[in-house]
């Protein structure tokens, strides 16, 4: 199918509703989302989100209710075949995103003897607000003995070091790292999944997944437009997220600067994946007031314990707050400022054979700089935190995402492999 | 080609090939016999140049090992090939070679890339139109079929002679490499109906119209009952199937549409049922099954090949690399003249074979729409 010709997906091209870079996210936050209440879903959750900007969408953008994630283990040791697929993913991804087909033939339009260049399981869906981000781990750069694999150990940034192993962390290495990631976000489950299972097929042979995970919920806002959903705990979570309307505190706090590292990540961000287990069977025998202790908010508003609002300051000179209380650890003055820009979902994987769900927390953070911001939270929060008790971190990412594809010519990392 | 070293076969394989004793064997061909003299390290042709048209070669094996000879086109192309030369036998390979570059190769122990040695051919042959490339794909096919179905025979006839004596050591040996050689032209056998699940079934598959019978049965009471007193008239039924497939089999001309349908099919057998370790659940033998496979699948490529040539050449640049890959990854795995056995590779190592099967089934899945377009 040509650019021309009509698109196998509906496309409902809203003009202007697009992520190009803050100040863009903006204005789209109110746009797609007019109600505050998410009982009332706005129809434009369809919409398609600008692929294209000068930073990756699916950061600031308004959180979707859906995720498929995906790290990859690069497979070839040739770089021209590594930037041919970052171009290919590029080209698709802008397809995918604008709610058509991955492949410029489609679903069904190529002829009978060759394999589709779109699997179809989209096909008559909207855009559904999809959002594909990619970011870079750091054994893509050297691998674990110390290769440097593409030529690009040089320009590995210092803030992708290694993430050290916190108090209590039961890592699983199968699920965690990877060389390449994508995060896709959605409204529509099928739509992130069809946008994941596509790259990965285009990818075939010069990437292999390594782990992937679903989230069915989204636990975070990113938007001040949106209402702060609740974690399995049954709590709201992300109310003192970094929102893309604080553009002052995203320069401050999310965006890699000038100057921060090497150049081709200006404009980027780094993000932390965690998958927690919630051991949610124990949780829900515990007593409400137990409950609002270790979180340090009340579960029904959300307020912090002794406040009556939800967006209301903790008064962290309060004894009413226990010291253990998660609102408390957690809290910028008690990290030297440190904020983060949370993005993660709920998951239930099915259930362990011990008659539990295996459900939890998909965790995703995005920041400047992780080892002054995820690193020093989360060794507060594995020392001190009374929800420890109810945690399980089982897999661990960090990946470094670079700044937007700016149009058709550009890619994913087009500076970094430049 | 990987028969255990105590299978000595005189059964000559390939449709040119004759044995020695026939003193008019080399008639009509340009020029006398062209001596091959092969050894366990040692592979040489008397002529590395020729002229187009006929030629005979009398390959003699002087060493310990029992060995192949082949005639090869770029990219492996089999213009000809004999199986089974034993140590002290003479054999001849009669083979029609249109100008052009070759590779001749003995593989002592039957393994490996064997000992080349180039080929020059000359003569005023016009380069193929793409038409004739593609009619000589369904032709260079055809030859490879029936030099596997008749190992095959001779291969299944040896298993179930063994099944048959009740020796189920000798048995448990010559099972994958029967199998071997039914696992190579699986596309072509599975076009006649019944045939294939009554050879191949699993126990999963059995029906009432058709029992649980042919090499997984025998698989099954070789491996997990340790009892095949009463399986002579499996064994016999099993010989009777693969000789009625290879009777068709021989007949059967597969369009190049075929071919690379059933090339990606091979692999598609591979990644589904090998690497799982669910074709040969009892005997763990899944690594020669593997082997097998990833073989027919060249043998398709390679006879698509001169048309692929002209028609993509990048996709088979990709192609040649990515068995190059699958042969490196499965290399790891071999012991002696066969293979370790599926439940000793780790889940690691099974992911390294599934990523090399998966960047090599991506391209060739490609081939059927280069191939169909005008």
């Amino acid at each position: 199918m040509s650019e021309k010709s009509l698109p196998r997906r509906r496309v409902i091209a809203l003009a202007g509703a697009g992520v190009a870079g803050i100040a863009g996210a903006a204005g789209v936050g109110g746009a797609l989302l007019r109600s505050s209440s998410t009982s009332e879903p706005a129809a434009v959750t369809s919409d398609a989100v600008t692929f294209f900007g000068r930073t990756q969408a699916g950061i600031v953008t308004p959180a979707q209710d859906r995720l498929h994630f995906v790290a990859f283990d690069v497979l070839t040791s040739d770089r021209a075949r590594l930037v041919q697929l970052l171009k290919d993913w590029s080209a698709a991804a802008a397809r995918m995103t604008a709610g058509k087909d991955a492949g410029e033939i489609g679903a069904t339009a190529g002829i009978l003897e060759a394999p589709p260049d779109d699997t179809g399981e989209a096909i008559g869906l909207p855009a559904s607000g999809l959002t594909i981000t990619v970011g870079f781990g750091p054994t893509l750069f050297r691998d674990a003995t110390g290769k440097d694999r593409f030529g690009l150990a040089a320009r590995k940034p210092a803030a992708l070091a290694d993430l050290p192993r916190f108090p209590g962390d039961t890592i699983d290495p199968a699920i965690s790292g990877g060389d390449i990631c994508v995060q896709a976000c959605a409204n529509d489950p099928q739509v992130a999944v069809h946008a994941i299972r596509n790259l990965a097929r285009i990818g075939m042979g010069v990437v292999s997944v390594r782990w992937s995970q679903l989230g069915f919920g989204r636990t975070s806002s990113t938007s001040t437009a949106q209402a702060t959903p609740r974690n399995l705990f049954g709590f709201k979570d992300g109310t003192a997220n970094l929102k893309a309307e604080e553009t002052d505190l995203l320069d401050q706090h999310l965006w890699v600067r000038a100057g921060d590292g090497p150049e081709w990540m200006t404009g980027g961000s780094y993000m932390v994946t965690r998958k927690i287990r919630m051991l949610i069977e124990t949780w829900d025998r515990s007593p409400l007031g137990d409950q609002e202790n270790i979180v340090g908010r009340t579960k029904g508003e959300g307020a912090p314990i002794g406040q009556s609002r939800e967006f209301d300051e903790p008064d962290l000179t309060s004894t009413s707050i226990p010291t253990d209380a998660h609102v408390r650890l957690a809290h910028p003055t008690v990290n030297n400022g440190a904020r983060l820009l949370r993005r993660g979902y709920n998951f239930v994987d099915g259930s362990d054979g011990l008659g539990r769900l295996n459900a939890g927390l998909f965790f995703i953070a995005y920041q400047r700089d992780p080892r002054t911001h995820f690193v020093p939270i989360q060794l507060n929060l594995a020392r001190h935190d009374a929800m420890n008790e109810y945690l399980r971190h089982v897999s661990s990412g960090l990946f470094a995402c670079p700044p937007g594809v700016s149009g058709p010519d550009d890619y994913w990392g087009r500076a970094l492999f430049a | 080609m990987r028969h255990a070293p105590l299978l000595v076969a005189l059964l000559a394989v390939g449709s040119v090939a004759a044995c020695s004793d026939k003193s008019d064997s080399s008639a009509g061909a340009t020029g006398g016999p062209i001596a091959v003299k092969a050894n366990d390290s040692a592979c040489d042709v008397a002529k590395n140049a020729l002229d187009a048209g006929t030629h005979v070669f009398q390959v003699s094996n002087s060493g310990s090992k029992v060995t192949e000879f082949y005639v090869y086109a770029a990219g492996d192309r089999v213009m000809g090939e004999i199986e089974n030369i034993t140590p002290g036998l003479s054999r001849e390979l009669r083979v029609e070679l249109p100008a052009g570059t070759y590779q001749t190769a003995c593989k002592p122990g039957m393994i490996g890339n064997g000992i080349r040695a180039d080929l020059t051919v000359s003569g005023s042959a016009a380069p193929l139109t793409e038409d004739v490339a593609l009619q000589q794909a369904t032709e260079s096919y055809s030859r490879y079929i029936t030099t596997q179905s008749e190992a095959l025979v001779e291969k299944t006839t040896d298993f179930v002679t063994a099944v048959k004596g009740g020796d189920i050591e000798k048995s448990k040996q010559l099972f994958p490499i029967a199998r071997t050689y039914y696992e190579r032209i699986e596309p072509v056998a599975e076009i006649f109906g019944d045939l294939d699940p009554k050879i191949d079934g699993r126990e999963d598959d059995a029906t009432a119209e058709l029992p649980f019978s042919g090499f997984h049965k025998l698989e099954k009471d070789l491996w997990v009952t340790k009892d095949i007193s009463k399986d002579g008239p499996v064994a016999d039924q099993l010989l009777t199937d693969v000789k009625e497939v290879v009777t068709k089999a021989k007949d059967e001309k597969l369009s190049p549409l075929q071919l690379a349908n059933g090339a990606k099919e091979l692999l598609d057998e591979v990644a589904s049922s090998k690497i799982t370790g669910e074709e040969d659940r009892y005997s763990h033998t899944d690594l020669w099954d593997f082997a097998a496979n990833v073989d027919g699948s060249q043998a398709a490529v390679a006879a698509l090949r001169p048309a692929l040539e002209q028609r993509n050449p990048d996709l088979v640049k990709q192609i040649d690399t990515a068995f190059t890959a699958v042969d490196d990854e499965l290399a790891k795995y071999r012991v002696g003249d066969g293979w370790k056995y599926q439940n000793e590779l780790s889940q690691a190592q099974l992911k390294g074979l599934s990523d090399v099967i998966n960047a090599l089934a991506e391209p060739i899945s490609k081939i059927a729409g280069v191939i169909a377009k005008k």
